[in-house]
């Protein structure tokens, strides 16, 4: 059975299954006849252009895994910031582990999905918030929307900061021969509230996996949020990432996307600014190889004055991969005194290895500062031969010259514990030991 | 007087179209409609031999089949084909022999235009083969050319007199199938030049060509095709003008570029047809193909003023299929009031150590939308490619809009690639700047929007600046010059 088919049919068991008071059935009811008409974009859809998702299709992915699945601590520790104290949600297979997770009720909100779904006291934050920066159109969010079961549920009150950083952590076991999960986030910052959140997902076997995830984040009024996404999954794990923003006035919202592995990679990543003097900033890096697919989706829409948005991402291409960077900055009329910029600069190792980058701009308002710049190229070869002569061996050379030219968007990581790890993450991909930390 | 931008962009709405009018000749004008019979009847009309004949049929086959494309970002009400004549040559013949037989009516446009034949055959010393709508009348300084073995003519007249070099070369950049408007080209072209420089000659003068759409109702299908033989030199410019008209007008061509190993085209365009009115009515549908083969160690450079025309839909492109070869693109468009450009170019890099240049510069003013749509591809043997890219957009008023899509897309890790992009208005402080230099603001404005499209105005021949010059002036009075 086509995937598609099957989604369709066990939507029916699922509904079934729901509680009678379900606060979304309705939209739930939208949301799949979306997915029916428009089913998996293609490769017709611009949007698409450069992504096929016909690959992923041909698994027969077990959506419902049995709950209670066990993973031992010490085998997963390494993918816990355990450095540092944090609160955490961890889920194994979409189902949520008591047992790794740290939660609190204690000032802010950090808890689940399923229990924000439930409990009258967060009614009134569902029906304000829930998939309400989502797109409604978006094939993939849509099919989300309708099976959105659980995830992270976090939120901030007025000006306050949350204590700790806030891991989202979710494994597959593997128990199942193939699992497709669809986690659904939400994350609200109130008026003046601040948080960091590290974002993982984790296949743990070489079975068959596909993520499709919305993460809903709402920056209120002077609110502060980072995100930090890492990917480096194996090369059996598929991502489909759709994270939504919706910024209010004065609020700074910045997404880190670090992409290092896995099979197919999508990130769509929207921001929408409703306010005066917002700043968004997005960055990444992305290294990979063998045939791996990472696709970097971005929208940052300008809706009002005097606000600013800077992208930047580095990408560094090797064996057969394909990287895919599509920016698109839209500044509406309204939207007068706007900066924007954009950067996609690319490095590709091999001739197997490919790159297409589209940064697109939309631009209606005439007072506006917005540029952007793309460039595909290599190390340069007398800088390599510079640091050669100067006793460097070739590879650290070449690691130094990557690291260097990743460095700008991994000195703007704020968390110190998560800078340390993705050095980490960079020099084991580079297969270089380096002695030194930037 | 001070002189804002307020007022330039007032002056520039208001502006109407200089060339507006519209030269009364008796014209032999087909009926209404499109099928295959006018296919034939318009091949046995131009006196086509078979193979061209067969050809068009095959071109309307696979026409009949296409959709009109929708991806561009454009909006404007899809013109009936159905509802065009697809045929019209000024009346009166045979052809002249000197200007004086031409008809004085004709030349009056002519000389509305500021093409003053006699004038451009003395100062200029530019062969012009003119196309009013779509059959040649006049052509100048053939005999020089032909001194050197040159072939300039109309293609028509190509089709019959050189079938070889037509039947060899059409179609083999622009093929039938390539998109909607090169298929109707295909299938209905009525007219259009044809020039062949033979194997290391250098063409003594620029080739230019005048493109006039006169007729109420008729569609103008243009073909072009340009070959440059082995270690040849080409220069050929082509302007366009059209009368005030309140319908729209579909204009639909294709241009052929091909230069063989070592050969050099440079392919300029200035471009005012009726943009429409103030209103955003009537003005001319502008979708046309143009594209160009390099071969080993050849070059070929196009170069757009695009001022006019409601709707835009144009890509002049670049196949750089040999090893070394060279391709430019430099763009003004300027839009106003309702125009609509989507307007860019693609470089493809086939061979090795192939590069390319892109210089893109859009204006936008009163409530028009300039896009620009790019491709940048290197393939994965294009070793040692190239590319440097550059957009810029000029906003004037916040009703206007611009737009960047550009998609690069590198499979070789030699290849270098740069593209960038940026928007902006017109500085207050740049304005501030020049002020305090003893410079009034409209001086000042002059010099930004010149020194903003220098890049590109530097790239049109000499005999070619005043016209473009001139077209600038029109849309932007006030500000150039």
């Amino acid at each position: 059975m086509e995937l598609k088919e099957k989604l369709l049919a066990s939507f029916a068991v699922f509904e079934n299954n729901l509680d009678l008071e379900d606060p979304i059935l309705d939209l739930r009811n939208d949301s799949i006849k979306v997915f029916e008409n428009k089913g998996f974009p293609t490769k017709k859809d611009e949007a698409w252009k450069y992504t096929s998702l016909a690959k992923i299709q041909n698994t027969d992915y077990s959506l419902f895994p049995k709950e209670e699945d066990c993973v031992n601590y010490q085998e997963v520790k390494k993918y816990f910031l355990h450095e540092i104290e944090t609160y955490k949600l961890v889920f194994i297979d979409g189902v949520y582990s008591s047992f790794l997770s740290e939660t609190t009720h204690m000032g802010i909100d950090v808890c689940l999905m399923s229990a924000a779904f439930k409990k009258p006291q967060y009614k009134h934050l569902i029906d304000k918030y829930f998939n309400k920066a989502a797109s409604k159109e978006d094939s993939l969010s849509a099919l989300n929307t309708s099976f959105s079961k659980e995830g992270a549920f976090i939120y901030i009150p007025k000006n306050t900061v949350a204590d700790k950083p806030i891991e989202i952590i979710n494994f597959s076991s593997g128990v199942e021969a193939a699992l497709m999960i669809q986690p659904r986030n939400m994350i609200i910052a109130d008026q003046g509230a601040e948080m960091q959140i590290i974002e993982r997902h984790q296949s743990l076997t070489k079975n068959e996996t596909l993520t499709n995830v919305v993460s809903e984040l709402f920056a209120e009024q002077n609110a502060k949020i980072d995100l930090y996404k890492i990917q480096n999954d194996s090369l059996s794990a598929s991502l489909i990432d759709n994270t939504y923003i919706d910024q209010k006035r004065d609020s700074v919202v910045s997404v880190h996307t670090f992409s290092f592995g896995g099979k197919l990679t999508r990130n769509n990543l929207n921001f929408y600014q409703n306010g005066e003097n917002i700043n968004s900033i997005l960055k990444g890096v992305t290294i990979i190889g063998d045939k791996q697919h990472v696709d970097h989706h971005t929208l940052v829409h300008h809706r009002e004055p005097n606000c600013e948005s800077h992208q930047d991402y580095k990408g560094i291409y090797d064996q057969s991969s394909t990287g895919v960077f599509n920016g698109k900055i839209i500044v509406d009329k309204l939207a007068q005194k706007t900066n924007a910029f954009q950067q996609n600069n690319n490095i590709l190792m091999e001739d197997k290895a490919t790159i297409n980058s589209k940064p697109q701009l939309e631009i209606f308002a005439d007072d506006v500062k917005c540029s952007h710049g793309c460039t595909i190229g290599q190390l340069d070869e007398d800088a390599l031969f510079y640091l050669q002569s100067r006793g460097i061996p070739k590879k650290e050379g070449r690691a130094l010259l990557m690291y260097a030219f990743a460095n700008n968007v991994l000195e703007s990581v704020a968390l110190p514990v998560v800078k340390k790890r993705i050095n980490k993450i960079i020099a084991k991909k580079l297969g270089v030991e380096l002695g030194f930390s930037i | 007087m001070a002189y804002t931008e307020e007022e330039l962009k007032k002056e520039l709405e208001s502006k109407e179209y200089e060339y507006g009018f519209y030269t009364d000749i008796e014209s032999d004008t087909f009926p209404k409609g499109l099928n295959e019979e006018v296919v034939i009847a318009l091949s046995k009309k131009k006196e086509e031999p078979d193979w061209m004949t067969a050809w068009r049929l095959d071109a309307f086959k696979i026409w009949k089949e296409m959709q009109e494309p929708q991806w561009a970002n454009v909006t404007y009400k899809k013109p009936d084909f159905q509802d065009i004549s697809y045929y019209s040559a000024p009346n009166k013949k045979p052809k002249y022999e000197s200007l004086d037989e031409v008809d004085p009516e004709l030349l009056d446009t002519f000389n509305k235009l500021g093409i003053s034949l006699d004038e451009q055959k003395k100062l200029a010393g530019v062969a012009v083969d003119i196309v009013m709508d779509s059959v040649s009348v006049a052509t100048t300084f053939k005999e020089t050319l032909a001194e050197k073995g040159i072939i300039f003519c109309s293609i028509s007249e190509a089709i019959k007199k050189h079938p070889e070099l037509v039947q060899k070369y059409i179609g083999s950049v622009v093929p039938k199938k390539d998109n909607f408007y090169a298929a109707l080209n295909s299938a209905v072209f009525s007219d259009g030049s044809f020039c062949y420089i033979p194997k290391g000659v250098r063409c003594p003068m620029e080739l230019s060509t005048y493109f006039r759409i006169n007729q109420a109702g008729t569609g103008q299908f243009e073909r072009t095709l340009v070959v440059a033989d082995q270690g040849s030199y080409v220069s050929y410019l082509e302007g366009c003008t059209a009368p005030s008209r309140d319908e729209n007008q579909l204009h639909a061509a294709v241009v052929e570029l091909i230069a063989l190993d070592d050969a050099e085209i440079k392919y300029s365009t200035v471009q005012n047809w009726f943009p429409g009115d103030s209103e955003g009515k009537g003005g001319v549908y502008n979708f046309v193909t143009k594209r160009g083969i390099c071969h080993t160690n050849s070059k070929i450079s196009w170069t757009q003023v695009e001022t006019g025309s409601a709707v835009t839909w144009k890509y002049p492109s670049c196949v750089l299929k040999g090893d070394n070869s060279i391709g430019e693109f430099y763009s003004i468009a300027v839009t106003n009031n309702f125009q609509q450009a989507d307007t860019g170019t693609k470089m493809i890099h086939l061979g090795k150590n192939t590069k390319s240049t892109i210089i893109s510069k859009g204006i936008s003013a009163g409530k028009s939308q300039n896009s620009y749509r790019g491709l940048v591809q290197v393939s994965p043997r294009a070793t040692n490619a190239r590319n440097f890219s550059q957009c810029d957009s000029l906003l004037m008023g916040n009703e206007c809009g611009a737009h960047t899509f550009p998609y690069i897309e590198a499979s070789n890790k030699s290849s270098q690639i740069e593209h960038e992009a940026t928007t902006s208005k017109i500085g207050e402080d740049q304005i501030f700047y020049c002020n305090q230099r003893g410079i009034d603001t409209e001086t000042a404005i002059a010099l930004i929007v010149n020194g903003f499209s220098k890049e590109v105005l530097n790239k049109l021949p000499m005999e070619f600046a005043v016209e473009a010059q001139k077209l600038l002036e029109i849309s932007l009075e006030g500000s150039v010059g």
